[in-house]
């Protein structure tokens, strides 16, 4: 036994051995800046930089005064700093006949999206829990139709939603946009729940089902407890996804509750004197504010939440 | 006048009159159970049940009856439909034909809710954002159980399963076992007349697996419930069972006692699935006699001591198994009825005993033996077994002989 082949007396015999004894150990050094790492921070500061450069000529322009502006350098930062731009891009500027601002844009905005947001989530995430656990007959018809349909253009279904409108007199209306908004919402979220209530192991439903909850009593006490990542990810979705949106807002309310985004356009290319492009890049930042904070403030539940759905709860 | 007519319209729906109308349902099943209890019936019965997806047949016309307080165990290799079967008994899965009475009561449109069972799953599947308590008495609020009442059950499941000090935890905070602890309490603290188990220790280590058996038999002394229980292990279907059925295809190969099943299989397969280290199977030539015995090659195998079914010994091609620890080796081995002289191929220290592999008719050929006698590699021993308890099967149908 005492000869068990080992490094150490195989090194006596052969001294290469004994220099690789001596060799690395432990982890592998990694020095902060190698080509691979200068390349690498190097595009991706390359690429922030692109990304962020409108956003900072937007909010400089946004400071300067016209006769700054009119000397068209656009990089330079502010002189003589102003903010009478956002004041007036908030409740002056004019757009057709009502000259308050973006401020009753803003306002329609929150009370599109606030019921919109709300009524898609309520009824996708229902919908994604029946078709995930309570596989009833022709489930999977009801979800091939509702995938196909998030493959039609929303163009080819315009005008007959106007007419649907029309009839149940809903047209041009803040509820006729906000069940617009929840229509075209429900594929997607339908699908993010689905597939996020199909990754809740199985048994818990079964065991529930045993304990003696119902379809409500599942979906209010097991269910939606364990979900709250998907229904930030949906609340974001939904939220910029409304917020942002301007070719359902101009067709199917009217100029009194034209949503942010319309009137931005209004304001912006208003055809009549002078292009105020301090108040124009106002306005556009003001409009942009929401989903930005909607995301930062969420984001951290958002990745989350995402990553969540695709692999296992 | 007006106020009074509408509360009686509404009267039947409203809440304190569905809690009475549900207390008095459950009051007339309590009875009925009670006099079922008396009449004997079976706590479980299937009956030609069937069940299929599309052309794929899961369970096919499968009949069960599990007395009162007997712990079945289903036992097969995974596919062969025991999990279904539970699932079908529990409710969860609608069946394409046939019959399920809990108790006597046909259940077989009923919701799981309704059967008075308890299941506890593989996965545990604790509700993972309730604390223990709340997980405990879900069931019971669910039934709107009164509060003082559910106070009272759960501190006596808690007693019961030993989980007072966890009551307050939620699931993330307890280890496997006591996860599996609290899955079992959950159908316990609900009072229910039949517990099903669906492999509840399959995701645990061997040691806790081992303790938690021991813990679900003391269990079953104690409440003397029905249970129902689904493994493909075969040491805690042996260990646990009062009957053991062994499931194939969705059909049931053999119901009986473990020791039944251990020693007279009723075919090849539950032959082959039962036992560990797996049954030797020496396949040979029936001479039906008299005295009737199996041609090996060029060996001969007394059958005079074989207990032959109704059949007989008619003649033809058949398989002889024969259980690894029923073979003696050396002087022991020569004295039984057949004995012949091995190379020893293979030894496996398996730690109380020894696996030895050899060829005996020109077919591998295993037998165990106590871990001290140190065999070796290319050694020439004596093997011998008793027919008489060894098992006979027909090559091509399978069936005991």
């Amino acid at each position: 036994m005492a000869d068990r082949p080992s490094l150490e007396a195989a090194a006596s015999r052969a001294p290469w051995i004994s220099r690789q004894l001596a060799g690395p150990r432990g982890p592998k050094p990694r020095p902060a800046l190698t080509r691979r790492n200068a390349f690498l921070y190097g595009t991706l500061i390359v690429l922030a930089l692109y990304y962020l450069l409108p956003l900072y000529v937007m909010v400089v322009t946004s400071l300067k005064g016209m006769p700054e502006i009119r000397l068209g350098h656009i990089f330079s930062p502010p002189v003589d700093i102003t903010f009478e731009p956002w004041v007036k891009a908030w409740s002056t500027a004019c757009t057709g006949l009502n000259c308050d601002g973006l401020s009753r844009g803003f306002w329609n905005s929150v009370r599109i999206t606030v019921p919109s947001v709300a009524l898609s989530i309520a009824i996708a995430s229902v919908n994604g829990y029946a078709l995930a656990n309570w596989r009833f007959k022709g489930a999977n018809v009801f979800f091939t139709i509702l995938i196909v349909g998030s493959f039609i253009p929303y163009q080819v279904m315009i005008y007959p939603l106007v007419i649907i409108l029309r009839d149940i007199r809903l047209y041009g209306s803040l509820w006729g946009l906000v069940i617009v908004h929840s229509v075209f919402g429900m594929p997607i979220l339908t699908l993010l729940f689905r597939n996020y209530f199909t990754s809740i192991p199985e048994e818990l439903f079964r065991a529930a089902r045993v304990d003696g909850a119902g379809f409500w009593g599942i979906y209010f006490k097991i269910m939606m407890p364990m979900s709250l990542p998907i229904f930030v990810v949906a609340v974001i979705i939904q939220t910029t996804g409304i917020w942002n949106d301007f070719l359902f807002g101009v067709i199917y309310t009217k100029p009194d509750l034209y949503p942010m985004t319309v009137q931005l356009n209004n304001i912006v290319n208003s055809s009549q004197g002078v292009k105020e492009y301090n108040v124009n890049m106002a306005a556009t930042i003001l409009t942009g504010v929401v989903p930005l904070f909607v995301y930062f403030a969420s984001g951290k539940l958002f990745v989350r939440g995402i990553a969540a759905g695709a692999v296992k709860g | 006048m007006a106020g009074s007519l509408v509360d009686k319209l509404i009267s039947p729906f409203s809440r304190t009159a569905r809690a009475e109308r549900t207390a008095r349902q459950s009051a007339e099943r309590a009875q009925l159970r009670q006099t079922a209890r008396k009449a004997g019936v079976p706590s479980v019965s299937v009956r030609d049940l069937s069940l299929s997806f599309g052309n794929v047949s899961v369970l096919d016309h499968l009949d069960l009856d599990v007395a009162d307080g007997e712990f079945l165990v289903l036992l097969g290799p995974s596919g062969c439909g025991k999990s279904t079967l539970l699932n079908c008994i529990a409710g969860l899965i609608d069946v394409t034909d046939g019959q399920i009475f809990i108790n006597g009561w046909n259940v077989t449109w009923e919701q799981p809710k309704d059967r008075h069972i308890g299941m506890v799953f593989q996965s545990y599947a604790l509700y993972p954002q309730m604390t223990v308590r709340r997980n405990l008495s879900f069931g019971l609020r669910s039934a709107r159980v009164p509060k003082d009442e559910i106070k009272r059950r759960i501190a006596r499941t808690a007693e019961v399963l030993q989980i007072e000090p966890l009551l307050d935890r939620k699931p993330s905070q307890l280890s496997g076992g006591q996860r599996q602890r609290v899955a079992i309490g959950r159908a316990l603290v609900r009072d229910v007349d039949v517990f099903l188990f669906d492999e509840p220790l399959s995701n645990l280590d061997a040691k806790l697996r081992s303790e938690l058996r021991v813990e679900i038999k003391r269990l079953h002394q104690k409440l003397a419930n029905t249970m129902v229980y689904v493994t493909h292990d075969q040491i805690e279907a042996m260990t646990l069972a009062d009957r053991i059925a062994v499931m194939k295809s969705g059909q049931i190969q053999q119901l009986g006692a473990p020791h039944e099943i251990y020693s007279r299989p009723v075919n090849r397969f539950v032959a082959g699935f039962i036992g560990s280290p797996q049954m030797n199977f020496l396949s040979g030539q029936l001479e039906p006699g008299p005295p009737p015995a199996l041609r090996l090659g060029d060996l001969r195998v007394p059958l005079d001591r074989y207990a032959f079914a109704e059949g007989g010994a008619a003649g033809g091609h058949c398989v002889l198994g024969i259980r690894p620890e029923s073979v003696a080796i050396g002087a022991d081995g020569s004295a039984r009825p057949f004995s012949h002289e091995v190379e020893i191929e293979i030894v496996e220290p398996m730690g109380a005993d020894t696996l030895v592999w050899t060829k005996l008719a020109g077919t591998n050929f295993a037998f165990l033996v106590d871990s001290e006698s140190r065999l070796k590699i290319g050694e020439r021993v004596t093997i011998g077994f008793d027919p008489g308890r060894a098992s006979l099967f027909d090559e091509a149908t399978g069936v005991r002989l």
